[in-house]
């Protein structure tokens, strides 16, 4: 009996490895031309941690797609820093067909001679994506890169304990929600608040500058609860603090926990981002990595991928669709007259880097 | 004779091979790093800006103590009550403070939070009697908490190993020179089980003084105790290498020298001693 039931066991299981799980595929409509000779049946992706529609919850499987529409078979990689994607990439030991990294890091790869041209004959579906993400400053001619997703930061805050209505980063100084704000745990985005706090640069190359946002900081963190990253969910959603700066697209993801969130635009300006598609020069399957980007960019995917990240996407496939969950969305789409003054991390020397990251371990250390 | 001696030394072999690779080579690595800069240049400089970080050392050093004494506090009295009680009990207790360490420490720790959170457990529960919420988490008595919790078990094992091994002629002995009982604890047993406490002492406050999850975590993120400093440097990236490396060898002698003073205690019997 006992014998009958292993053997049962292992049948159903070996069943359930054939069968992958359950995953059923998508009546998909796509506009380009996926078939192919390649000969060459590996493309390895390399992407930022739960950054990419992957069948969870019943969602589209991008990588079993593509991999049923091209024959190709995905090696899917994650990191969770663009500096982590910069060692491995760097370090050479391995080599990745497709990257998706930010803007200033971007800039940096492409200055240090790491990127390859794309070849746009094959992205069919490129003029899907919106003009006012093309021509941005690391890539100002459009050669390297294609847009993939697109945030602000702002600040998030709950109306059960913060009563007045916020429009600045400054109630995070503000010493009435003593032990109930939350910080950014790195500093690029610990400093940008306080730069925008004191009207600099956010990419200053004038180390007095960094000097003052870190006496800023400093006066900030006997008022604070804690500094994090992920943990900002739980701590918001549950209450257990009251004011934090985060993404856009992670405050809506909150909000469904805990309606008594609400968000905002500091009047100081913010921090905008744009991640995006490009091809290392290590890659070894270029051509497959075309095909990439261009079922990316299909409408159908781009759709799935813009509802699991929740970040505002650059398609206006997507964005003009009226069955898209985050349609006309006022965070995550905000009018030019809601948007304060936004900026962009551009890839600062090593020199002034080195310089606030030792300025942020001081912080820390005080 | 020879052939014996290497065929002994031969199953060693992978133990060996695993030290070199996992042990020796990063031991190795760590002290390059220390004494050089990122050009891979000889360099004291690592070194000598360490006091930057003599906060963080001297905070890791005293949670650790505070928090390897109160282990001993609560520790030394269990072991000691569970040589008193049947063998089968004996077996429960011993079982019970294996049992949290099956689970994985992160996970225990992470789990203080939602207790000690200010809409946590205990707060939602005082909540409901109208009481205030009291501040529990981001405080120095929830590292120290989180601390004694995650380590105890470490203190009861060798101190329980050492008492239950006393050989049961000598408490006779005492008793029928004329020891009390508390003459006899103070003269007798606690000479013998010096050296489990020695062991205990040592690892609890070895990983006590280099822990990083539990500060942060119950901490609320503000202090950067040494173990922070270490990783967070580290997350830094490549430039940071050095510097952590730098914080790394230090700690590592503190903790070696720790040791040392420890082994004494413990000198000339073995039993007992896991280090």
């Amino acid at each position: 009996m006992k014998k009958l039931l292993s053997v049962l066991f292992i049948v159903l299981i070996i069943a359930c490895l054939f069968s992958g799980c359950g995953y059923e595929y998508f009546d998909l409509n796509l506009i380009g031309d996926y078939t192919n000779n390649i000969q060459n049946k590996v493309l390895n992706v390399y992407n930022w941690g739960e950054y990419i529609s992957d069948g969870s919850e019943g969602s589209l499987d991008t990588i079993k797609e593509f991999e049923k529409a091209t024959g190709i078979t995905v090696n899917y990689s994650t990191f969770d820093s663009n500096e982590t994607m910069y060692s491995q990439l760097k370090n050479g030991g391995v080599s990745y067909d497709i990257i998706i990294p930010s803007d200033y890091m971007i800039e940096r790869l492409k200055n240090e001679n790491m990127l390859q041209k794309l070849d746009f004959s094959y992205l069919t579906n490129y003029n899907l994506i919106d003009e006012k993400y093309k021509g941005i400053f690391y890539d100002e001619k459009n050669e390297y890169t294609v847009p993939y997703s697109v945030g602000l930061v702002g600040l998030i805050y709950n109306t059960d304990i913060v009563t007045e209505e916020l429009d600045s980063w400054s109630a995070l100084w503000d010493e009435k929600y003593s032990n109930n704000i939350l910080m950014f745990n790195n500093p690029r985005d610990a400093f940008a608040i306080a730069q925008f706090m004191l009207g600099q640069d956010i990419n200053s190359l004038n180390k007095s500058d960094w000097d003052k946002s870190k006496e800023l900081l400093i006066k900030q963190k006997p008022l604070l609860q804690s500094y994090v990253m992920d943990e900002v969910y739980g701590k918001m959603e549950t209450g257990e603090a009251a004011i934090a700066p985060y993404y856009a697209g992670d405050y809506l993801t909150m909000y469904e926990t805990n309606e008594s969130l609400a968000f905002c635009y500091p009047k100081e300006g913010t921090n905008i981002f744009v991640d995006a598609v490009c091809i290392p020069k290590s890659a070894k399957n270029y051509e497959a990595a075309m095909l990439f980007i261009n079922f990316l960019l299909e409408p159908d995917i781009a759709l799935a991928n813009a509802e699991y990240i929740g970040y505002a996407s650059p398609n206006t496939a997507v964005v003009n669709n009226p069955e898209y969950y985050y349609y006309q969305n006022e965070i995550l789409y905000p009018s030019d007259i809601d948007l304060p003054k936004t900026q962009y991390f551009t890839d600062i020397n090593n020199e002034i880097r080195l310089y606030y990251e030792n300025l942020w371990i001081d912080v820390k250390l005080h | 004779m020879n052939k014996k001696r290497f065929g002994s030394r031969l199953v060693a072999a992978p133990y060996y091979v695993w030290a070199a690779i996992f042990i020796i080579v990063p031991l190795f690595m760590m002290i390059y790093y220390t004494f050089t800069d990122v050009n891979g240049v000889f360099t004291l400089a690592n070194i000598m800006q360490l006091g930057r970080f003599k906060k963080a050392f001297g905070l890791s050093i005293l949670y650790a103590l505070i928090s390897t004494i109160i282990t001993f506090i609560i520790a030394y009295p269990l072991a000691y009550f569970m040589t008193k009680i049947k063998i089968s009990s004996q077996r429960l207790i011993l079982l019970l403070v294996v049992f949290p360490m099956w689970m994985n420490f992160l996970i225990r720790t992470y789990s203080w939070i939602t207790i000690l959170a200010n809409t946590g457990i205990i707060n939602t529960f005082l909540g409901k009697l109208g009481l205030g919420p009291l501040q529990l988490i981001n405080t120095p008595g929830a590292v120290i908490l989180g601390m004694v919790y995650d380590f105890l078990p470490y203190m009861v094992l060798p101190i329980y190993t050492v008492l239950s091994k006393i050989d049961k002629s000598m408490l006779e002995a005492a008793d029928d020179l004329g020891c009390n009982s508390l003459q006899k604890l103070r003269r007798v047993i606690f000479p013998l089980s010096l050296p489990g406490v020695a062991s205990g002492i040592t690892m609890v406050f070895v990983p006590s003084v280099s822990t990083f999850y539990i500060t942060q975590k119950l901490g609320g993120n503000k202090t950067m105790f040494v173990g922070d400093a270490i990783e967070y440097l580290f997350n830094l990236g490549p430039d940071f290498y050095n510097v952590a490396s730098a914080i790394s060898l230090v700690l590592m002698v503190l903790i070696l020298l720790c040791m040392a003073v420890m082994n004494r205690f413990s000198e000339g019997d073995e039993e007992g001693v896991i280090i």
